[in-house]
């Protein structure tokens, strides 16, 4: 009973994430219309059964649209986390080993980092690169590697203070080998827990971004941009804006059940 | 230490911070690509128009010298001109910060509103429906992103219901709330989610927490307990918390103010990232980090004044 207990979220979680992966690999055969194809017998049409999300201005099926937006939206998932966890994960590594100075600078930057409100420091960074993908994620990476950093310092120092470590360094491994073969493994496991719970706020980040016109770029379908696109029709056709936005809330949740579950089942400190 | 030296410590800790603010500010301006006049004049800037205008941001001058201009500026409250407005940028905050601050203070009156009676409702239901219904409700607005929140509560209450207005500011202050509540709702909604939740945990731990039961033991009853001991203990950390997520909330106020079209400095801050408005968005950057780091201070001061233990 209890192991099902802990297992219920993580499975919705991966089971969400599952349909999303299939329709970011196979959006043409997922997808019942041509996303970008337009269909002037059906516009503005109303949720139904052959248009499901119903259709935009241009008679575009709003359901294919979101399914063929899924690519880009995962792909923000994994860009947007797995920059700052290379960075973050290796700062953390360096000065949670070394300690001293470097450890003493990285606490100050890292306390100065966190005043900025993270969506506004990112926000100015994107302003100042220009708007689009690639510089979202350069200036999520400025920003996002502090939290890997700090988490990844604090298990390292666990670790080192661990009798395993002295065992090692007796035997006479060098530091290199300590710190990459034995501390890095065992010190990794929160830190990947977090970076999937990440995901849940990068994917928000990301339509939030794209919502605003400093993410993705249209032409590109990203369902920020999808709801920007349906934002003046919201009292006309509500479902044009509505519908892929329950998509970005399924995809959170996915995300955010599996690094909880991962989390109960790893168990991880939180 | 006494509790006095932690007070002057604390105050203290905010110099290097804003230092440090304006440091990070000015390279953030001097890290663009390229030439930041050339970006900013695009490509009809004529080579006279060129030079006056790297003149005119002292960008022609010696980087050191450029920094302590820079700082000076900042201890005189001076941010530079606009170049969308050609007004004084420090105006054209101080005209739109009251804006952003009534929405973020209603914001995290609404969230402590709805998330500390939900909590205790939780916690005295726990893994019983009225607790499960509560926790999937802020699960799911969790993971919602805050523009969608917005959308939604504007299709619902605006354009169907007709109970609020569709964006916009008022004159006045009746006005003006009115306005801003669905904004604030929307920005209110994430902060609730995570101040029930961390609530509801402290308040199931506060509840078997030994002095409860001591309490218990002496017969106080159930309601005086969870109003004196419980309630007491869990606003502390909950104050701790709402401090912690300023930060996110003025950063949603960002995105807020656009969907609902308020005149405040997230706004402004969007539209100047598309106006090309560098010298506003560093400001703003630089006033917001700011305003962080104040509300961390307040935060502490708060906490100190709540639990005698720091600094005794």
């Amino acid at each position: 009973m209890r192991v099902r207990q802990v297992r219920a979220p993580l499975v919705a979680g991966l089971l969400i994430l599952a349909v999303l992966l299939a329709f970011a690999a196979f959006p043409g055969w997922i997808a019942p219309y041509d996303p970008i194809g337009f269909d002037f017998t059906a516009l503005l049409a109303p949720p139904s059964w052959s248009h499901p999300f119903g259709t935009d201005q241009f008679g575009r099926d709003i359901l294919s649209r979101t399914i063929a937006s899924s690519g880009i939206d995962l792909q923000i998932a994994i860009f947007a986390t797995v920059g700052p966890l290379l960075i973050g994960g290796s700062i953390g590594l360096f000065v949670g080993y070394a300690g001293g100075i470097a450890d003493a600078v990285f606490g100050r930057f890292a306390d100065l980092v966190v005043t900025f409100p993270f969506l506004v420091l990112v926000i100015a960074i994107v302003a100042v690169l220009g708007p689009g993908l690639l510089n979202m994620y350069i200036a999520v990476a400025c920003v996002g590697w502090v939290a890997y950093a700090r988490l990844m310092r604090g298990e390292v120092m666990v670790q080192k203070a661990s009798d395993y470590v002295a065992a090692a360094r007796v035997l006479g491994y060098g530091t290199l080998r300590i710190v990459l073969r034995h501390i890095l493994p065992n010190a990794a496991r929160p830190v990947l827990v977090y970076l999937v719970s990440d995901m849940a706020l990068a994917i928000l980040l990301g339509s939030s971004l794209g919502y605003l016109g400093l993410g993705a770029q249209p032409p590109a379908a990203e369902w920020g941009v999808l709801i920007a696109d349906g934002k003046n029709f919201l009292s006309q056709a509500p479902w044009i804006a509505l519908f892929p936005g329950v998509v970005i809330v399924l995809a959170g949740l996915g995300f955010s059940l599996t690094g909880d579950g991962l989390a109960d089942l790893l168990e991880v400190r939180r | 230490m006494t509790r006095g030296g932690w007070l002057a410590a604390r105050l203290l800790q905010i110099i290097p911070t804003l230092v440090m603010i304006g440091l990070i500010t000015f390279v953030l301006a001097r890290l663009l690509p390229g030439d930041v006049v050339t970006a900013m004049l695009g490509d009809r800037g004529s080579d006279e128009a060129i030079a006056q205008l790297t003149h005119q941001l002292g960008l022609d001058q010696n980087i050191a010298v450029q920094l302590v201009a820079y700082l000076d500026a900042l201890l005189h409250g001076q941010f530079g001109t606009s170049l969308a407005f050609h007004a004084p940028v420090t105006e054209l905050i101080a005209e739109r910060l009251p804006v952003t601050l009534m929405l973020t203070g209603m914001a995290i009156v609404i969230a402590l509103v709805l998330a500390v009676p939900l909590a205790f409702v939780a916690a005295l239901t726990v893994n019983r429906w009225p607790d499960l219904a509560i926790r999937s409700v802020f699960q799911i607005g969790l993971s919602s992103p805050i523009f969608y929140v917005g959308l939604l509560l504007l299709t619902m209450l605006s354009a169907w219901l007709r109970v609020f207005p569709v964006g916009g500011y008022g004159d006045t202050l009746a006005d003006r709330l009115y306005h801003l509540f669905l904004p604030a709702l929307t920005l209110a909604f994430s902060l609730a989610a995570i101040l029930m939740r961390n609530l509801r945990a402290s308040i199931l731990q506060v509840l078997h927490a030994e002095f409860v039961d001591f309490a218990r033991a002496k017969g106080l009853r159930s309601r005086v307990i969870l109003a004196r001991h419980v309630l007491r203990n869990a606003l502390i950390a909950t104050v701790t918390l709402v401090g912690l997520h300023i930060g996110s909330l003025i950063g949603g106020a960002v995105v807020t103010e656009s969907v609902f079209a308020v005149p405040g400095v997230g706004r402004l801050m969007v539209d100047s990232i598309f106006a090309r408005d560098y010298p506003v968005i560093q400001a703003l950057t630089l006033v917001l980090a700011v305003l962080v780091s104040l509300a961390f201070l307040v935060t502490d001061l708060v906490q100190m004044w709540l639990d005698p233990r720091i600094g005794a």
